[in-house]
C-alpha cells in the first residue's frame, strides 16, 4: 500500500540530495579518471619500477571494499595526530572531501584497467601504419591510439561511471545527507522504508538512465561508421551522406 | 518413496523441535553498540544492561528469549516487518514511534547530556554536575539551554540519528549548532575526539561508560544532564498488534521494578539508578 502524497512529498525532499550525489560523482569520476591515466601509463610503460607499483595500487583498491576505504579515509586517517596538525588536515576534516578522496582512489584502480584495456585494443598495424607515415611517437599515441582506445573502453566506463553514482550512497555512512543520507533521516522519522527507498530507487534509477543515454550518445558520436548506416532501400531519396 | 521418507523425517524433526521449546520463542532486537546498556563483548557476545534484563523479563514471562542484534536505524521497520518480535535497545518512548509500534511500561529513564573536549572552550558549559527534567524542571532547563545556546553557537555537535538526543538537538539548537548524524554513539565519539565535531550529545550513561576508556581520554562530560520531555522513558518496543506479548512484558517489567531487580541492574551497569520514577 503506497501512501501517494507521501511519496511525493519523499521524493520532494529526497531530490534535495542530487546535488551533492552528482557533486561527489563528477568530482571523484573526473579526479580518478587523471589518476587512472596515469596508472595506465605506468602499466603500459614496460618498465617494472613504474609497472609494479601501478599493479599493487590496482591491487589493493580493487580487493578491498569502497565501504573500507572510506572508514580508512575518514575514521582511521584522523587518528593520527601528525595528520591532524598537518596542512591536509582543513580537508581531511571534512566529511565531504573525505569521500570525494576514497571514491576516486577506488575508481581510478578499475579506470586504470579499462584504459590499458583500450590502449592494448588498438591494432599493432595501425601504431606501425602511424609510425611509417612518419608520426612520431607522442603524435602517434595522440592521434591513432587515443581515440581508438577512448572508444573502446567507452561501454565499459560507462558501467564505472554508474557504479560510482550508486557508491556515493556510501557517504552517508560518514554523515553526508546525500540521496541515500537523506533516506535514511526521513526513514528514521516516518519510519516507512517502502515508499522512501522506492524513491530513493527511482532516483538513482533516472541518474543513470541519463548517464547510460549520454554515454551511449558520446558512443555514437564518436563512431562514424555507425552514424552513417546505409538508408533503407525503400526510400533511396533519403540516402544518408556518408562520412568518414 | 524417498520423498515420502524426507517428509516424515521432517515432520519428526519439526515435532521433537516443538516439544523440547519450553513455549514460544519471544525474539528480542537490541542494537549491540550502546555499552552499557546493550554491546558486543570481547568474544562478540551481547552483553549489558538490557541483555540481563531481558533475560530477567524471559524468566519472569516463562518464554524462552533468543537476543538478536540490529542496526539502530532499521530497528523499526524490521519489527515491523516480523523480523524480531520485541525491541530492548534503550529506545525512548516518543509520539513519533508510538505512531508506529507500541510501548511496554518503562523500564528505565533516559538521561542525556553533551560530551567535550576538556580543553575546548566548551569544557565551560554552564550546570556542569546539574540535572533537569525538561518535564518537572522547565524553568531551569530553559536558563541552562538559553545559556548553551550562545555557547553552542556556529559549533558542531554529532548526535546518533534517529534517537531522542538528535531529537533534542532540533527541537532546541536546529537554527543554532551544526547537527551532524551518525549510525552508532562510537562512530560520533570517533569524531570528538579528532575535532571534527565540537560535542556530542548522547544517553549520558552511555557517555559515562565511553568517557571511562583511554581513547577518550581528554574528554568530558560538560553542561546539565537533562531527563524527561524529548528524551522520554524507555521501553520495550512492541508490534501494535501484539497486545499478548505487551501484556507480559509489562506485568514482567512492573515485577522487575517492585522487586529492585532493574534497581539492581542498573546500579551494576551504571553505577546510578535509572529506574523510571512515579
Amino acid at each position: 500500500m503506497l501512501d501517494l502524497p507521501f511519496f511525493l512529498d519523499t521524493l520532494s525532499t529526497l531530490i534535495g540530495g542530487v546535488p551533492l550525489t552528482l557533486q561527489l560523482t563528477v568530482l571523484s569520476v573526473s579526479s580518478g579518471a587523471m589518476l587512472a591515466f596515469a596508472l595506465a601509463l605506468m602499466r603500459v610503460s614496460g618498465n617494472p619500477l613504474l609497472d609494479y607499483p601501478a599493479r599493487f595500487y590496482i591491487f589493493a583498491f580493487r580487493g578491498t571494499p569502497v565501504l573500507v576505504q572510506i572508514y580508512i579515509v575518514y575514521y582511521g586517517l584522523s587518528q593520527f595526530p601528525v595528520l591532524r596538525q598537518s596542512m591536509l588536515w582543513p580537508f581531511l576534516r571534512e566529511a565531504y572531501w573525505c569521500a570525494v578522496i576514497a571514491l576516486a582512489l577506488n575508481t581510478a584502480a578499475y579506470s586504470a584497467e579499462l584504459i590499458r584495456g583500450g590502449l592494448n585494443s588498438v591494432a599493432v598495424g595501425q601504431i606501425e601504419a602511424a609510425r611509417a607515415l612518419g608520426m612520431s611517437r607522442p603524435l602517434a599515441f595522440r592521434r591513432i591510439i587515443l581515440p581508438q582506445a577512448f572508444r573502446q573502453m567507452l561501454p565499459a566506463y560507462s558501467n564505472e561511471i554508474i557504479l560510482m553514482v550508486k557508491s556515493t550512497a556510501l557517504a552517508s555512512t560518514i554523515t553526508l545527507l546525500e540521496v541515500t543520507g537523506l533516506a535514511a533521516k526521513l526513514i528514521s522519522q516516518s519510519y516507512r522504508p517502502v515508499e522512501v527507498f522506492i524513491g530513493a530507487g527511482a532516483i538513482y534509477l533516472t541518474i543513470n538512465f541519463l548517464i547510460a543515454r549520454l554515454c551511449a550518445a558520446l558512443q555514437t558520436a564518436l563512431s562514424p561508421e555507425k552514424r552513417a548506416a546505409p538508408a533503407p532501400a525503400q526510400s533511396p531519396e533519403t540516402e544518408a551522406p556518408r562520412h568518414g | 518413496m524417498k520423498f515420502k521418507a524426507f517428509l516424515t523425517a521432517a515432520a519428526l524433526l519439526a515435532a521433537t523441535t516443538a516439544a523440547s521449546a519450553e513455549g514460544p520463542v519471544v525474539r528480542i532486537a537490541t542494537e549491540g553498540a550502546y555499552a552499557p546498556w546493550n554491546f558486543s563483548g570481547p568474544n562478540g557476545k551481547l552483553q549489558g544492561f538490557e541483555i540481563e534484563l531481558a533475560d530477567e523479563l524471559c524468566a519472569r514471562m516463562k518464554v524462552k528469549c533468543e537476543i538478536v542484534a540490529q542496526n539502530w536505524d532499521g530497528i523499526i521497520p524490521a519489527l515491523e516487518g516480523r523480523k524480531y518480535d520485541a525491541i530492548m535497545a534503550a529506545m525512548s518512548v516518543t509520539p513519533q514511534r508510538e505512531k508506529v509500534i507500541s510501548f511496554s511500561t518503562p523500564y528505565a529513564a533516559g538521561i542525556n547530556g553533551f560530551a567535550v573536549l576538556s580543553d575546548s572552550p566548551l569544557g565551560k558549559l554552564p550546570g556542569t554536575g546539574e540535572t533537569y527534567s525538561l518535564d518537572t524542571q522547565e524553568a531551569g532547563a530553559k536558563t541552562r539551554i538559553d545559556e548553551m545556546k550562545v555557547l553552542l553557537k556556529g559549533k558542531v555537535v554529532g548526535v546518533q540519528g534517529a534517537t531522542t538526543a538528535s531529537t533534542f538537538m532540533e527541537t532546541y539548537f536546529q537554527d543554532i549548532a551544526d547537527i551532524r548524524e551518525y549510525k552508532t554513539t562510537e562512530e560520533h565519539n570517533f569524531d570528538l575526539m579528532s575535532g571534527r565535531l565540537d560535542a556530542v550529545v548522547a544517553n549520558a550513561t552511555v557517555l559515562a561508560a565511553a568517557l571511562d576508556k583511554p581513547d577518550m581520554k581528554g574528554a568530558q562530560l560538560a553542561g546539565p544532564i537533562f531527563s524527561g520531555g524529548v528524551f522520554g522513558v524507555i521501553a520495550v518496543g512492541l508490534r501494535k498488534d501484539d497486545s499478548a506479548l505487551k501484556a507480559k512484558f509489562d506485568d514482567a517489567i512492573k515485577a522487575a521494578i517492585a522487586d529492585g531487580t532493574v534497581k539492581r541492574l542498573s546500579e551494576k551497569w551504571f553505577k546510578v539508578d535509572v529506574s523510571p520514577r512515579g
